[in-house]
């Protein structure tokens, strides 16, 4: 996020405490004085690593320090992982299998492959889930998972190193 | 050492070949399949065996049943390779348990005994000082029984990854390669003798189960069942799906996965990358072993096969020939 705030003593740290204090972690601050501006004001970046969900009481708390946001970056989700679903896939709302991924809220189906060989067979896919970090992704995998079961389609998973 | 064989299919006829061939310090002093047996405490004529079991289809004579070489005692170690009865383990544990009682060693390739009946055996022999051993039952050719009780020692074992079924293996590689329905490929493994008239026990993933099962109790010490694994197999696996991993430079593989920490015992197919060392063609296996000292090791070799599983059988003979 972009800030902009007043060049003085003290203002960085004050915004700093808020986002240590919601669970998110500082990546990089980066903050150059203009020399040829002649405000009193300072413009900041800040990149960071939050928690999903807690960005708009962040946002509400550096606003009450009479701090304001400029922009704010898109939120990157920096996990991925692609997996490959056999199975009637169609035929058992692929709409609703992609949306209980998106609708957690913490994790989005960023990409879905679809090959149907026949209308009438089991059609495969490899579908890719982003999300923000690790956790995430092993709740978003165990819900496809359990909706794959339930729709009698087999998962195929990437073998991830977890020993 | 003086060497009784029972069953005298692929392994059986692979070891009694190698012995009769290699000087090993062995000789063949009994022998049965499951129409009839030989004993002859001076040694039998192998190349003759072969032949009478050619021309009238048995190895012996009627009379003699595999049961009665056990019992007969003329020899200081049985080499129990009879098929695989996953459910009950018999007639092998019977046999086992008859010879380890005798005061004989015991190296069976026989993965129904050990997966089911491990730790009693192991007592048993224990009891009366002599050894069973297992190394064929696992992968084949691969020495990993032996690498993980003992070249790896002093290390923790934290977890063990592997393509343990040739023919899983085989019919994938095959769906990758040309592009081959799982049908199409799986009469072609059978036609080529990888895979049986009845593929359940491979292509649903049981024989990968029963190895993990075998790997995992011989490592940490559990006693671990055959319904302690997730187990998934490759026969619902399309061409589109393989298609699919193949477009993101990676491919689908039965995959056998052990790791305590999570409790975990799983069979399933999995997507890897190409360049993974677990990637390999064809009928070969392969076992990934991660430690905490050595790191990750990865043995890969012939998981069947006549002379490559008489190896195994030869190497744990000789193992326990050296050490007593």
């Amino acid at each position: 996020m972009k800030l902009e705030m007043k060049d003085t003593p003290g203002q960085l740290v004050r915004v700093l405490e808020p986002i240590s204090a919601c669970g998110g972690n500082i990546i990089a601050v980066i903050h150059q004085r203009d020399p040829e501006s002649e405000s009193d004001t300072l413009d900041v970046q800040i990149v960071l690593d939050l928690p999903a969900g807690r960005l708009p009481s962040l946002v509400d708390q550096i606003k009450s320090l009479g701090v304001d946001i400029l922009r704010i970056g898109e939120e990157r989700l920096i996990h991925r992982r692609s997996l490959i679903m056999i199975g009637h896939i169609m035929h058992t709302d692929i709409s609703d299998t992609v949306d209980q991924i998106d609708r957690t809220g913490f994790a989005e189906v960023a990409e879905l492959s679809l090959m149907m060989p026949a209308i009438s067979e089991r059609s495969s896919a490899r579908i890719t889930i982003k999300t923000a970090n690790r956790a995430d992704m092993e709740t978003a995998v165990g819900i496809l998972r359990e909706v794959a079961a339930k729709k009698d389609i087999l998962v195929v998973e990437p073998l991830e190193d977890g020993a | 050492m003086r060497v009784a064989i029972l069953g005298f299919g692929s392994v059986g006829q692979g070891v009694a070949r190698m012995i009769g061939e290699k000087d090993l310090g062995l000789t063949v002093t009994a022998l049965a399949d499951s129409r009839g047996g030989i004993i002859d405490p001076d040694g039998i004529d192998i190349p003759g065996t072969f032949a009478r079991k050619s021309k009238s289809g048995s190895c012996g004579k009627p009379r003699v049943s595999a049961m009665d070489v056990v019992a007969s005692g003329a020899y200081d170690a049985l080499v129990e390779v009879t098929p695989t009865n996953i459910r009950t383990g018999e007639p092998a544990i019977t046999h086992i348990r008859k010879a380890l009682s005798l005061g004989k060693h015991v190296v069976t390739s026989n993965k129904g005994p050990i997966a089911l009946a491990r730790r009693d055996l192991l007592a048993l022999a224990a009891k009366k000082g002599v050894a069973l051993r297992y190394e064929a039952t696992v992968c084949g050719a691969i020495p990993i029984i032996h690498t993980l009780e003992h070249g790896l020692l002093g290390n923790e074992v934290k977890g063990l990854f592997g393509v343990m079924n040739g023919t899983c293996n085989y019919i994938l590689t095959r769906m990758e390669d040309e592009g081959l329905t799982y049908d199409q490929a799986l009469g072609e493994a059978q036609e080529m003798g990888y895979a049986e008239k009845d593929p359940t026990y491979d292509v649903k993933g049981l024989d990968t189960a029963l190895k993990l099962v075998i790997l995992a109790n011989t490592v940490w010490g559990t006693d671990r069942t055959l319904a302690d694994v997730q187990v998934t197999g490759i026969d619902l696996i399309t061409p589109q799906a393989i298609q699919l991993a193949m477009d993101r430079e990676t491919a689908i593989r039965l995959i056998g996965e052990a790791v305590p920490s999570r409790n975990l015992l799983r069979v399933s197919p999995r997507i890897i990358p190409r360049n993974h060392p677990l990637l390999v063609a064809g009928t070969l296996n392969a076992v990934t072993v991660v430690t905490d000292m050595a790191g990750e090791l990865t043995f890969i070799g012939k998981g069947a096969g006549s002379v490559e599983t008489a190896s195994a059988v030869i190497g744990d003979l000789l193992y326990i020939a050296g050490s007593t």
